[in-house]
C-alpha cells in the first residue's frame, strides 16, 4: 500500500509502509520554500533571499536523492508498493529533481540572472511537478484517510 | 519550437557547449582601446579550466625572446607576489599567502574554494607573509645573500620607499617602517599609517601600493569584495576603488572608483599620471569583460559593478544605476579577457633596446574561467608619448607546460641594472631578465 500505516500489536505500536513515503515530502517542501525566497528576491533584490535558495535547491536535492534511492529500491522490491505508487508518481517526482538539478546550476550564477528568468522559471516548473508528484497518491479522499489513520491509532 | 530544436537546446545546456561564438574568437581583438565585447553569454556550468600547480623542475625556466637570458635568482620561497627594486640594486621580495577562508554564504563557495586551492597549489610550505631582502653584494648582477627584513606581517603585497620610510601595506592596514636603503635591518617597529578595508570575507586581498613623486600622497588599490556585487553593497564599503592616503595622518579619500581588482599601481616615469591594471568580471563568458590597463584619472567612475568598458552595462546588478553608468569612464588599453594581470612595471632601465624604453611590462598570472587558458605570462607594451600604442608583445612565457602550471607571474620591477625582475608566487621563485650583451 502506498500510505503509511501504524497499529497495535501487543502494546506496541508498528508501523509499516514505504520508507519514501517518509522521505520525500522533505525535498517537496524545500523546493517549495526555493521558490518563495525566489520570489523574495526578485522582488527585493536583496542577495540574502538569493543565498537562501540556493541553500534550498541544494538541500532538497540532497534529500531528493535519498528519496529517489528509497523509491527505486523499494518499487523493485514490492509489487504491493509499486501499484501502490505507481509510475506517473515516480515519472513526475524524478522530473520534479532533473528540473531542480538545472535550476540549482542557474541558482550558482552571480545576482539577478540567477533568479530573474530562468531561475524562477525552473523554480515554478519544479515545484508544479512535485506538487502533480504528491496529487496522484491522493486516490482517495483526504478525510477518509486522515479519518481511518485517527482510528487506527486511537 | 520543433522538438528537434528542443533537443539541441538541451544537449547544448547540459553540456555546455553553447558559446561557439566565443569558442572562435580571436583574443587579439581585444588588444588596445577599442576591443571587439561579444555579447554575454553563459553556459549552464561557467566554463572553467584550472591549471594544476606543478612547479619547476631542475633546470626549467620560462622562455623569454631572443637576445634575452633568464635565471632564477631566488627559489624554495614561499609565494613571493611582489619585488620593489631599490636604488642601490637591493630586491626587497614580498612572500604572502592570505590566511582563513571567505565564510560559507552559499553552497557556491565550497566549489570556489577547490578550484582555488587548485590554482594556488603550490602554496610554499615555508614561512610566508614577510620581506626578504636580496643583495648582491659582488656586483654580478646576481643576488648572493637573502636575510629577512620584516616578518610576521598580514598577507603584505604593496610595498613602497619614501625617503627613509618603507611603506607596506598589509592586507588590513598600511604599515610605516624606519628604513636607510643599504640598512639589512629596519630601524624599528611598524607604525598604522591606516586601516584598510579587509573584513571576514576579503575576496580579493592584495594591496597594491605606490607613492607620488614627492612622497606627500600614497596610493592604494582595493580590490572588490565580490564578482559583481553579490555580496551586497556593504561588503564593498571603499573597495573597488584606488585611495589616496595622506601618510601623515593616515586619513584617506578615493582616489578612484569602479575598478573591481586594481594592481600593480605606479606612476608614469617623470609624470604625475597614475597607472594600473585591472582585472575584470568573470561569469559572462571566456571573452567578457577584458581586462586592462589604465592611467588613473581623479574622480572618475571606471564602471564596476554597474557596467563594463565604458556603458555595457551588466544585467546581474540590482538595484542598475544609469546615472552611475552614464559617468563611467572607458579605460586606455585592453589585455583581453581573464589574463588576470596583477604586476605593472614601466622600463626605466638602460640595458634593454631602446623600443623598451618607458614601455610597460605586466604580470598576467593566468586565467581559470575559460576554456582556453589566457595570460600565464609577462606581456610587454610598448609606449610612445607616455601612452600604450600597438599589440602587447609576449615577453616572459612558458609559465604553463601542457594543462599544468609551472609558475604564476605576478609582481614586476625593473631593477638597478636594468634587468626585469618577476615574482612567480606558486613556482616560488624569483626570475630575472637581462639582455644578452649588456653588463648585468
Amino acid at each position: 500500500m502506498a500510505e503509511i500505516t501504524t497499529r497495535r500489536e501487543n502494546g506496541v505500536a508498528r508501523v509499516s509502509g514505504p520508507v519514501y513515503l517518509l522521505l520525500f515530502p522533505v525535498p517537496v517542501v524545500l523546493f517549495i520554500a526555493a521558490l518563495v525566497t525566489d520570489i523574495a528576491y526578485a522582488k527585493s533584490a536583496s542577495i540574502m533571499w538569493l543565498n537562501f535558495s540556493e541553500w534550498l535547491i541544494a538541500a532538497g536535492l540532497a534529500f531528493g536523492v535519498l528519496a529517489a534511492i528509497a523509491l527505486i529500491v523499494e518499487f523493485c522490491a514490492s509489487r504491493a508498493i509499486r501499484a501502490g505508487i505507481g509510475w506517473a508518481h515516480l515519472v513526475l517526482f524524478f522530473a520534479a529533481l532533473v528540473v531542480e538539478l538545472f535550476n540549482m546550476f542557474i541558482h550558482t550564477r552571480d545576482g539577478w540572472t540567477a533568479v530573474v528568468p530562468t531561475g524562477m522559471t525552473l523554480s515554478i516548473l519544479g515545484v508544479i511537478l512535485a506538487l502533480a508528484a504528491v496529487a496522484t497518491l491522493f486516490t482517495v479522499p483526504v478525510t477518509w484517510v486522515v479519518h481511518r489513520k485517527l482510528e487506527v491509532v486511537s | 519550437m520543433n522538438a528537434r530544436t528542443i533537443v539541441a537546446v538541451a544537449a547544448c545546456l547540459a553540456l555546455g557547449a553553447c558559446e561557439s561564438s566565443h569558442d572562435n574568437f580571436d583574443k587579439s581583438t581585444q588588444y588596445g582601446p577599442d576591443p571587439q565585447l561579444p555579447e554575454p553569454s553563459r553556459a549552464l556550468l561557467p566554463r572553467m579550466n584550472v591549471s594544476k600547480v606543478v612547479g619547476w623542475q631542475q633546470g626549467e625556466t620560462p622562455t623569454v625572446p631572443q637576445g634575452f637570458k633568464i635565471e632564477a635568482i631566488a627559489t624554495g620561497l614561499s609565494n613571493p607576489r611582489n619585488v620593489l627594486a631599490l636604488a642601490n640594486g637591493d630586491l626587497l621580495v614580498v612572500e604572502s599567502q592570505k590566511n582563513g577562508k571567505e565564510p560559507l554564504e552559499r553552497p557556491k563557495r565550497k566549489v570556489m574554494d577547490i578550484v582555488e586551492a587548485k590554482a594556488h597549489g603550490g602554496t610554499g610550505s615555508g614561512p610566508s607573509n614577510r620581506i626578504l631582502l636580496l643583495r648582491d653584494s659582488n656586483g654580478d648582477g646576481k643576488p648572493d645573500s637573502q636575510s629577512v627584513l620584516i616578518d610576521n606581517l598580514n598577507a603584505p603585497f604593496g610595498i613602497v620607499l619614501v625617503g627613509d620610510q618603507l611603506y607596506v601595506a598589509d592586507t588590513d592596514a598600511i604599515l610605516r617602517y624606519p628604513y636607510k636603503m643599504g640598512d639589512t635591518k629596519v630601524g624599528g617597529n611598524a607604525t598604522k599609517v591606516c586601516d584598510l578595508p579587509a573584513g571576514a570575507i576579503n575576496h580579493h586581498w592584495t594591496k597594491s601600493l605606490t607613492a607620488n613623486a614627492d612622497g606627500s600622497k600614497l596610493y592604494v588599490g582595493v580590490g572588490s569584495n565580490s564578482n559583481i556585487l553579490e555580496r551586497g553593497t556593504i561588503a564593498e564599503m571603499n573597495r573597488a576603488d584606488i585611495l589616496e592616503v595622506d601618510p601623515k595622518t593616515g586619513a584617506y579619500t578615493v582616489f578612484a572608483q569602479g575598478l573591481r581588482n586594481p594592481n600593480g599601481l605606479t606612476f608614469y616615469p617623470g609624470s604625475d599620471v597614475l597607472w594600473t591594471v585591472v582585472n575584470e568580471r568573470d561569469e559572462l563568458g571566456p571573452n567578457l569583460v577584458p581586462d586592462y590597463m589604465t592611467s588613473v584619472k581623479r574622480g572618475a567612475f571606471y564602471g564596476w559593478p554597474y557596467s563594463y568598458w565604458g556603458q555595457n552595462v551588466d544585467q546581474r546588478v540590482r538595484p542598475q544605476r544609469p546615472d552611475l553608468v552614464k559617468a563611467a569612464i572607458k579605460p586606455d588599453y585592453g589585455l583581453s579577457s581573464h589574463v588576470a594581470p596583477l604586476g605593472l612595471a614601466f622600463y626605466t632601465g638602460g640595458s634593454f633596446p631602446a623600443q623598451f624604453k618607458g614601455g610597460a611590462f605586466i604580470g598576467e598570472h593566468g586565467s581559470w574561467n575559460r576554456p582556453e587558458r589566457n595570460g600565464y605570462k609577462v606581456v610587454f607594451v610598448k609606449f610612445e608619448n607616455g601612452k600604450p600604442v600597438g599589440q602587447p608583445m609576449d615577453f616572459v612565457t612558458d609559465f604553463l607546460k601542457g594543462p599544468d602550471a609551472r609558475g604564476r607571474p605576478v609582481g614586476v620591477a625593473v631593477d638597478k641594472t636594468g634587468a626585469l625582475i618577476v615574482a612567480d608566487d606558486v613556482g616560488n621563485t624569483v626570475w630575472r631578465v637581462t639582455a644578452n650583451g649588456a653588463t648585468s
